[in-house]
């Protein structure tokens, strides 16, 4: 037996299970199993007290079994849907303003020397090492009922006879900080894809009679389209599970789909509802996943 | 090359706008004053409150202490699913590294909660956060080693082994001194994300354990002093020495994180 078993392993055979098994193993366990666990329990009533309740129990009058009802609930309750079809609104917002605002600064540091654009690409980098919540804090601070913004603003307005607004806790709030916390996402792919533009490119253009907006917008910006979503993708699919910034700046009525599934989770304790949620969060960012994959496939080599 | 005056003006804004915020926070932490509105005068008083914040002082311990057992298993693990995601190209490896990182966290956070309290039935605290920051940290240092070992020349092995080198050997003189930078970098990394992670340990903490960043949210969630200002600067200022220390000391590192 002894020899047989030798034959099979060869050595380079048990190396390569050494080395990917922990890790395989490890994600097996705490990746695999906790979504498939998760997709089981959209399938289940909720628990009398929280979490899940029981497949089979000797009083029928408890919830037991399997059952579509969670999904049923998600369908039958606009609500449910609002609050998604609001998710990618936001998302969709966010995911314009900063392109708006990284695709300048990208195309700047990419026409840069050399040797100043690892400085400017760190200076994005930077406050964004910082942490999240400092950083969403910060827009507390920023758009506080006695800040210089929120008094001028509404100076303003007073002089236009009309009424004050309150800028904390509102939706612009939470857009702001969605655009400030994402804003490195869009602009790093950007550069990446910019700094790799032929320069000789916009000389033919140029050459040929194109003024400076048809140099942009005919050479430049086609050219620049794998960057634009790359960065929409890593925008987009963050926000859209987003729940710490409307908790933060939010008002009451500013829930997202992740305030939804938080909700779920550590507030009424609706186990099954709270996996359905997560499930339809799921199918929304494969589907955004896939669409930003096939458009920036499509373009030829600068991806 | 065509850098416009309006780009210029238009990427300042930028900067601006990334800077500003940050730097009103560090200018409120040495006001004299409870409220973040006017400026009163200079103060250390929030930097001193803060030194006597004793669950402020357990959860920076905890952060540390989580952040340093996560990262050294996520790099051991993430080292390993780089190598073999190089290697031996295996689909299902690298699609269950890489789909962590890409996805919400909040999923992530509420699948180990469901997993950890009805499978495993396990209490949460410690324990549960450790595994949960392994979980999502994997991905990255397996990302940042498998990119360094992209970067090689195969032939470099294929010598090791025509000179008879066994596959640990060639291992431990050949790949291991040669991906050394990309495994620093992405235990730097895993350290990092570790200790600034806020969504996933908010839901794989329960009530027993806090972190700085569950501890710095329930302050702003309940009431803002500017203590907050002063814990938010001295935690910048941390992650600034850090960057510049590892500029300094290991350029490479740095570049293998950007």
């Amino acid at each position: 037996m002894a020899v047989r078993a030798e034959k099979f392993i060869s050595p380079a055979r048990l190396t390569r299970w050494l080395v990917s098994g922990p890790p395989f193993v490890f994600l097996l366990l705490f990746f695999v199993m906790p979504s498939v666990i998760m997709v089981l329990a959209s399938f289940r009533y909720p628990g009398e007290f929280g979490g899940l309740a029981p497949l089979t129990a000797s009083d029928p009058a408890v919830l037991q079994g399997v059952t579509l009802e969670t999904y049923r609930f998600f369908f039958s309750d606009p609500i449910y849907s609002r609050v998604f079809v609001k998710s990618i609104i936001m998302a969709f917002a966010t995911t314009l303003i900063c392109l708006v605002m990284a695709y300048p600064l990208a195309l700047l540091i990419a026409r840069s020397p050399k040797k100043s654009r690892d400085l400017m690409v760190l200076l994005v980098i930077l406050p964004f090492a910082s942490n999240f919540l400092i950083r969403v804090y910060a827009w507390m601070i920023v758009l506080g009922p006695q800040s210089a913004l929120s008094l001028m603003a509404n100076s303003m307005l007073q002089g236009l006879g009309m009424e004050p607004v309150r800028l904390l806790f509102s939706p612009f709030a939470v857009l702001i900080a969605m655009v400030y916390v994402h804003l490195p996402f869009m602009v790093l792919p950007l550069y990446t894809n910019l700094e790799k533009h032929d320069p000789a490119l916009l000389d033919a253009a140029q050459d040929l009679g194109a003024n400076a907006w048809q140099r942009f917008w005919r050479v430049t910006f086609p050219l620049s389209l794998p960057g634009i979503f790359s960065g929409s993708a890593l925008v987009f699919i963050p926000v859209l599970g987003m729940f710490a910034i409307p908790d933060i700046l939010g008002g009451t009525g500013d829930m997202l789909i992740g305030n939804l599934i938080k909700e779920q989770f550590l507030g009424t304790r609706d186990w099954p509802f709270g996996s359905t949620l997560s499930i339809m969060l799921t199918v929304a960012v494969l589907l955004i996943a896939w669409l930003a994959a096939k458009l920036a496939g499509k373009r030829g080599s600068y991806a | 090359m065509r850098r416009g005056p309006w780009l210029w003006v238009a990427a300042l804004a930028v900067y601006a706008f990334l800077y500003v915020p940050l730097a009103i926070v560090v200018a409120y932490s040495f006001n004299d004053s409870r409220l973040n509105a006017e400026w009163v005068g200079f103060t250390w008083h929030w930097y001193d409150v803060l030194l006597h914040d004793e669950a402020m002082l357990t959860a920076a311990g905890n952060s540390l202490f989580i952040a340093l057992v996560s990262s050294l298993i996520a790099t051991a693990l993430g080292t390993m699913a780089g190598i073999a995601m190089h290697r031996y190209k295996l689909r299902l490896l690298t699609f269950m590294v890489l789909i962590p990182v890409a996805m919400p966290e909040i999923l992530l956070g509420v699948s180990l909660l469901l997993f950890f309290i009805q499978v495993l039935n396990l209490t949460l605290g410690m324990l549960s956060i450790v595994l949960a920051h392994i979980t999502f940290s994997i991905g990255f240092v397996a990302i940042i080693v498998r990119a360094r070992l992209a970067g090689m020349d195969e032939s470099i092995f294929e010598a090791a082994r025509d000179l008879g080198a066994s596959p640990w050997e060639t291992f431990r003189y050949i790949t291991f001194p040669l991906i050394l930078p990309g495994v620093v970098a992405g235990g730097l990394m895993a350290f990092t994300l570790s200790i600034d992670d806020f969504v996933i340990t908010f839901f794989t903490a329960g009530v027993g354990v806090s972190t700085l960043p569950l501890h710095i949210y329930s302050m702003i969630k309940i009431a803002v002093t500017p203590e907050v200002n002063a814990v938010s600067t001295l935690l910048m200022l941390l992650t600034l020495t850090m960057i510049v220390l590892a500029s300094k000391f290991a350029p490479d590192v740095l570049k293998g994180k950007a």
